[in-house]
């Protein structure tokens, strides 16, 4: 059966040329939707979020204090929002990125294989989570924590608006454990691709283990745990659903113990009742445009980074 | 050569396929705004008026000869009311269009004196001025705001001023209000919220809160002041549970008893002003307000989180 099959299109010109173009035509249909949805999205953010840049003015947006769209006078300052995610995000890969590289070096390297067995289908698991359900044991387990080291650290003030352990202290735990799974799969796979001659030329000379692993396995994987880390910032960045219900989402300077609004929540939680056609609206697209610009601009950057690193290599 | 070609064909299938979902879009919104502009509503009303009259000619029947336009404006915060309460009438009398547009209490009650709707939606009481020009305060419904706290709380009763003192942020400890010594957590709704906007309107603090949670459901607000020692948070009437405990104000139990006794001051009634009484009104205002008035309305409101007027 089988050599009749290969031998009717293999034996048939005919056929063979229309299977290949039919087969490229698909191709192409595919790749056509991820254009489309690239193209549309970008024009649509610019469509819909430029007219609120010039109802409000640029300056007013990007570096006013006070978001009160519904006020009687409104003011659509979204400074505070922006510097909320740029910490955040920063705090977050702070935290998340040195325990997910070392994770991934324990995993590939220390672990005995058993125990690697083990770890290594949670921290898939880990990445299965829907965001909702961080948010939610964030809301129940975080919440209750995060409040009493509040009540601890400001004891004696008199100013500090208390959160109820809602601030961004809890959205950069929740965010850190968030991108782990990225970060860590990553890594372990590149630190895993390092040619096995430089571990062994580097034991060989007299170096601990650990010497090796600082001094010349992780050197050799840098460009794969960068891609990791700028992976773990996309996720962080883009994350809403979880912070939404950890982050208290009021509009504060980003400090660890204030409640904050991220540009993400920002769009979240407004959209449900501001009122179509109006500033307020606008407003909100135009805060996605602000995201989208930063997310763009930060994929562009960082994968500059990574192709001067594979240069040097 | 033919890498380009179909490079070319790629971005100019993708740009009409676009050019095709952008000018749908433009082409529903425009129908949609259209329709709502009372010039329309007009034309199809005429239209559906001459229906009904060839038609009520052969049948008599009471409740098809009912035909015409109510057209009312007022209140945003009365939209979700005023929107359900259009559809199930015009559910019930195929041959009337019902709109509402939504453009505050008070251009409510200026376009109904002077003519231009047939009803001003107000989520107020009438002003003295305003009745003295002829219209009349017909409530429909009565929108309740209960402040809710965590069960542990040792504080069940707020005054007014209290309950401005803590949400302007000047009040920030229970144990200034003889309760424990827990700092308050403020929790309120998001900007552009029918509650907030109430709430803050009722209390005369509009702009003035400092929200230490802004949260964008009634659930999460329940959730957070349930889970949360010394949260104070406000909510629908309807939508409280057994969670979280409603204060008291000026010592009034926050019921719907009390609410149309009048006794509990976080509330605010949903008015639907006419110019004179109703029984001056046109056989169809008539029938709406029998309609509202009556069980199935009342059931509206109830289903959209008020409380009855009966």
């Amino acid at each position: 059966m089988k050599s009749e099959t290969n031998a009717s299109i293999m034996g048939n010109r005919k056929n063979k040329a229309v299977v290949e173009t039919v087969a490229q035509i698909i191709f192409t249909i595919c790749a056509l939707f991820a254009i489309l949805a690239v193209i549309s999205i970008t024009l649509y953010m610019i469509l819909s979020g430029t007219p609120a840049i010039f109802q409000v003015g640029p300056m007013e947006i990007l570096f006013g204090t006070v978001w009160a769209p519904t006020a009687a006078e409104p003011r659509f300052g979204i400074l505070y929002v922006i510097l909320t995610s740029i910490v955040g995000t920063f705090l977050a890969i702070l935290l998340g990125v040195p325990i997910g590289i070392l994770t991934a070096v324990f995993l590939a390297e220390v672990a005995p294989k058993k125990l690697a067995m083990a770890v290594k289908p949670a921290v898939e698991l880990l990445a299965g989570i829907p965001s909702v359900v961080y948010g939610l044991l964030g809301i129940y387990l975080l919440g209750p924590v995060m409040y009493r080291l509040e009540k601890f650290v400001f004891a004696d003030s008199t100013t500090h608006q208390f959160t109820g352990g809602a601030n961004l202290m809890s959205a950069v735990i929740v965010l850190a454990i968030m991108i782990l799974p990225t970060v860590i799969n990553i890594s372990e796979t590149s630190i895993r691709a390092v040619q096995p001659g430089i571990k062994a030329a580097s034991l060989a000379l007299g170096a601990s283990h650990i010497q090796t692993i600082f001094r010349s396995i992780l050197p050799a994987a840098r460009s794969g745990i960068m891609t990791a880390v700028v992976l773990g910032v996309g996720r962080a960045i883009g994350e809403a659903m979880a912070i939404t219900l950890v982050s208290g989402s009021s509009v504060n300077p980003p400090l660890p113990f204030n409640s904050v609004r991220f540009l993400t929540t920002a769009i979240v939680s407004e959209m449900g009742y501001a009122e179509v056609g109006s500033t307020h609206r606008n407003m909100l697209f135009t805060i996605g445009l602000v995201l989208f610009v930063f997310i763009m601009l930060i994929n562009v950057v960082l994968s500059r980074i990574l192709k001067k690193g594979e240069v040097h290599r | 050569m033919k890498n380009r070609c179909s490079k070319v064909l790629a971005l100019v299938g993708a740009l009409a396929l676009m050019m095709g979902s952008l000018t749908a879009c433009g082409d529903t919104n425009t129908g949609s705004s259209v329709q709502g502009t009372p010039a329309e509503s007009k034309v199809e009303s005429s239209a559906a008026e001459s229906k009904v009259e060839s038609s009520a000619a052969e049948s008599k029947d009471a409740q098809t000869t009912l035909s015409g336009t109510i057209q009312m404006s007022g209140s945003t915060s009365m939209e979700k009311l005023a929107n359900a309460l259009c559809e199930a009438f015009m559910e019930k009398y195929p041959d009337v269009t019902a709109t509402a547009e939504f453009t505050g209490s008070g251009a409510g009650i200026e376009a109904v004196l002077a003519g231009t709707v047939d009803i001003g939606n107000s989520s107020r009481n009438l002003k003295e001025e305003e009745k003295t020009k002829g219209a009349v305060e017909n409530i429909v419904a009565i929108d309740g705001i209960a402040v809710c706290l965590d069960p542990a709380n040792t504080v069940a009763d707020l005054t007014k001023q209290q309950l401005i003192d803590i949400y302007t942020g000047k009040i920030t400890n229970w144990k200034e209000l003889g309760g424990a010594d827990e700092p308050i957590v403020v929790v309120g709704r998001e900007a552009g919220s029918g509650t907030r906007g109430a709430f803050e309107e009722l209390l005369e603090v509009k702009d003035a809160c400092k929200y230490a949670n802004e949260l964008d459901s009634t659930g999460a607000v329940i959730a957070k002041v349930a889970s949360t020692p010394g949260a104070i948070g406000y909510a629908s009437l309807d939508t409280i549970d057994d969670s979280v405990v409603a204060a008291k104000m000026e010592g009034v139990e926050a019921t719907a008893e009390n609410i149309k006794a009048g006794t509990y001051f976080l509330c605010r009634p949903f008015v639907m002003a006419t110019k004179g009484e109703i029984s001056e009104q046109s056989e169809l205002l008539q029938a709406w307000f029998d309609f509202v008035m009556g069980p199935e309305g009342q059931e509206i409101a109830a289903n959209v989180g008020l409380i009855t007027v009966e």
